[in-house]
């Protein structure tokens, strides 16, 4: 089981990033918890500079911009 | 350079679509033609540059350096030069500002960054060089260099700190210097443009129909508004057309790609120079958007200083290209 955390307040590009995730989760059928996470507080945790920023497994994988479905579902499946 | 794309113009317009030379209308979609391919060309190449340094150079090593190494003054200048190649969207000033803050890096270099960022972004650039030519791209580079420079050295005057908000001063007083180790990452060329690739292309898609809704008005404007039309009301000798056109422009944002077409047509009918890129500082600049995100951080007093400083440095600059050019 996968622990996934979409970081970012409201933007589009969050936005985005979160439906890319979830499609890639069907799509693939892996076992994962996604989490949004935007509260501001919550997301300097990870020492972040710019959103959106997926977290896998504790992992900052990609911060700072929209992901593609197949580097998503590489991700995933390590 | 781009004669070709003229010819391809002439020949879609006058050949394809048999239209006559001289009307109005067909005057208008050549203009069209003509500028759409042109500023499309040189925000793919723009964006695609920009886009290699900042794989080689991200945010995160701007912030290491800044933190790191003693500048003695010119923090402030490599803070601003940073802001030009990191590109910058406003969801992230929040994240952005605390992270520079906790680094131990100074309010007001933090708003030299912050300043800088958005006002010269490789949209406005590739969009500057396509309407407005090499000469007044790089007038406009220098000068939004200059004024984050200057806005930041100003801002940093002010011993701002105590206008955070409570829970930033919390988290800077809390804050240990973070040694966080950057791993270099040795990713080949080869696979790190696929990513630039995608960057490049979603930033295209996303300004394309604002770029061309502008280009397309600005192209009728062009064929109907009779040369120097605005002299009368926007000369130099009025005093009162850069502040006006500056403050108009704030609120203006997410259709800032929109904007500069229309203006450069404003310009060629007789708008100064100086008046227009107060105008754009203003449009590219500052948003109120980006204010309303970094309520998180600031009160509204520091927020209200920070818009406060920035306008009137653009306003100044206005002026003054007013007077140069």
């Amino acid at each position: 089981m996968k622990e996934i955390k979409i970081l970012g307040t409201d933007c589009p590009k969050c936005k985005r990033t979160t439906a890319l995730v979830e499609e890639v989760i069907k799509e693939t059928g892996i076992a994962a918890h996604v989490e949004k996470v935007e509260d501001i507080m919550e997301i300097m945790k990870y020492n972040i500079l710019s959103t959106p920023a997926v977290v896998i497994d504790e992992e900052v994988a990609i911060k700072g911009r929209v992901p593609s479905k197949s580097e998503l579902k590489e991700l995933f499946s390590n | 350079m781009f004669d070709w794309i003229e010819q391809f113009a002439d020949w879609v317009v006058f050949k394809l679509l048999s239209m006559e030379p001289g009307q109005h209308l067909a005057e208008a979609l050549n203009f069209f033609i003509y500028d759409s391919l042109k500023i499309l060309l040189l925000l793919f190449l723009v964006i695609f540059l920009m886009g290699i340094v900042n794989s080689y150079f991200p945010i995160e090593k701007v912030r290491n350096f800044l933190s790191r190494n003693k500048l003695y003054g010119l923090e402030y200048l490599m803070a601003s030069l940073f802001g030009v190649v990191t590109p910058f969207c406003s969801c992230s000033s929040v994240p952005l500002f605390i992270g520079f803050v906790r680094g131990g890096i100074p309010l007001g270099v933090t708003f030299a960054f912050l300043i800088t960022s958005p006002l010269v972004n490789e949209v406005a650039i590739g969009l500057f060089v396509g309407l407005f030519g090499m000469k007044i791209t790089l007038i406009y580079v220098i000068s939004g260099i200059l004024l984050g420079m200057t806005a930041g050295i100003i801002l940093g005057q002010f011993r701002l700190e105590r206008f955070l908000t409570p829970w930033i001063k919390e988290v800077l007083a809390n804050a240990e210097q973070e040694s966080e180790s950057f791993q270099l990452e040795k990713t080949p060329f080869r696979e790190r443009l696929p990513v630039i690739w995608a960057e490049v292309i979603k930033i295209l898609t996303g300004v394309l129909p604002y770029v061309l809704v502008g280009i397309a008005i600005g192209g009728l404007m062009h064929g109907y508004i009779p040369e120097g039309f605005f002299e009368r009301y926007m000369s130099k000798d009025n005093l009162f057309a850069v502040p006006t056109a500056t403050i108009l422009a704030v609120p203006m944002y997410s259709n800032a790609s929109g904007v500069l077409p229309i203006v450069q047509v404003l310009v060629s009918k007789g708008i100064p120079l100086g008046t227009a890129i107060a105008f754009m500082m203003g449009v590219v600049g500052l948003s109120l958007p980006e204010g309303m995100l970094l309520k998180k951080v600031m009160t509204l007093k520091l927020i209200g200083i920070f818009f406060g400083v920035v306008t009137l440095c653009i306003i100044i600059s206005g002026y003054l290209f007013n007077i140069i050019l």
